[in-house]
């Protein structure tokens, strides 16, 4: 579905970006991962190189424009397309609102969403010149119920989607397509740390009654990057269970 | 090459269209068909071709073939 695709995935070095990268490299997709620290992004490439699979990464914070600019230009000199972005690097700085610092909503708005509006200005410059792209933005199904003591992410992740409409909307005549996808509780090495309390009154109230695994969202990246998905764009995908509906 | 023939094959190929539409007077969304997406790829090509940077409120200006070779002339040449 996407053998021999460029795939760069943000925030992969562990979690559903690293399980995104695992499942698009399985299927023959040379897959970039891009996160902060070099030494994650090793270890994260190592992993899939190991297996055979085609893997490359770069170190890099989604909020530099300057250094993400420098590492597309790179990367596409190095592979000489990108047929897919998959902005996923997110953060969270819980709180209630009356206790909200200034800082936290600052930081979670500049990760979650400014980076992923960074990723897709300096990639789609190289799509819109080769006619053809897919770009996937996670975003969360708290972006669409909201959440108390989250409204920074909330809002962040809000603002995905209109942007994601957007892009959609601006690139749609050069062949680019663009998606959000909502995952809604998704078992991660963070959730992991949740009591198991918390975790059976959270599948209480979800239709499946369990949480997501990681492979459940990178199964539905995988249709929407591919052309089985080419009539697709501008929308919201919720991977949670039915939690929401 | 000189410029202004630099200019207009930048713009024949990244247009798509006949070299005998690229007059100076040749208005890029008007007479040349391109929508707001093709005058940023066009900019970028000036930029890139040239190696200079142009920035938003000179391209805004840039409408037509003519003030394109004036603007990239007075820059480089
Ligand atoms: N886990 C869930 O239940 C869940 C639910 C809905 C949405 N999501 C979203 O899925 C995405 C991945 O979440 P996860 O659970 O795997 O989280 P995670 O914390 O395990 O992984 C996130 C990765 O992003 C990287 N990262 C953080 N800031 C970055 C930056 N500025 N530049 C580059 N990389 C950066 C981190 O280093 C980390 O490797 C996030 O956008 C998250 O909001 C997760």
């Amino acid at each position: 579905m996407v053998k021999d695709k460029i795939a760069i995935i943000t925030g992969a070095a562990r979690g559903i970006g690293f399980a995104i990268a695992r499942r698009f490299a399985g299927e023959g997709a040379t897959v970039i991962i891009i996160d902060l620290a070099q030494d994650a992004v090793d270890e994260a490439v190592a992993q899939l190189t190991t297996d055979g699979f085609s893997a490359a990464g770069y170190a890099g914070n989604v909020v530099n424009g300057e250094q993400m600019a420098e590492i597309f230009k790179t990367i596409h000199a190095r592979f000489g397309a990108i047929d897919i972005l998959i902005n996923n690097a997110g953060i969270t700085r819980d709180g209630l609102i009356m206790k909200m610092k200034e800082s936290d909503w600052d930081a979670v708005i500049a990760v979650n969403l400014k980076g992923t509006f960074i990723c897709t200005q300096k990639v789609s410059r190289y799509m819109m010149k080769q006619r053809h792209g897919v770009i996937l933005n996670i975003a969360s199904v708290i972006g669409l119920m909201g959440n108390s003591g989250q409204a920074n992410y909330a809002a962040s992740k809000g603002g995905i989607i209109a942007l994601t409409k957007s892009t959609a909307k601006e690139l749609a005549s050069r062949n680019i397509r663009a998606n959000a996808i909502a995952p809604g509780f998704i078992r991660t090495p963070m959730t992991d740390t949740l009591k198991p309390e918390v975790v059976e009154s959270y599948a209480k109230a979800i239709p499946l009654s369990r949480m997501g695994e990681a492979v459940d969202v990178a199964n539905t990246c995988l249709f929407l990057a591919s052309d089985l998905a080419s009539y697709i764009t501008g929308q919201t995908i919720q991977v949670d269970g039915g939690l929401i509906m | 090459m000189d410029i202004e023939q630099k200019v207009k094959e930048i713009i024949i190929e990244e247009l798509g269209v006949e070299a005998s539409e690229v007059t100076l007077e040749a208005n890029f969304i008007e007479d040349l068909g391109a929508d707001s997406l093709d005058t940023v790829e066009l900019i970028m090509k000036f930029e890139e071709e040239f190696e200079i940077d142009i920035a938003d409120e000179e391209a805004e200006k840039l409408t037509t073939v003519g003030k394109a070779v004036d603007y990239l002339t007075s820059k480089v040449g």
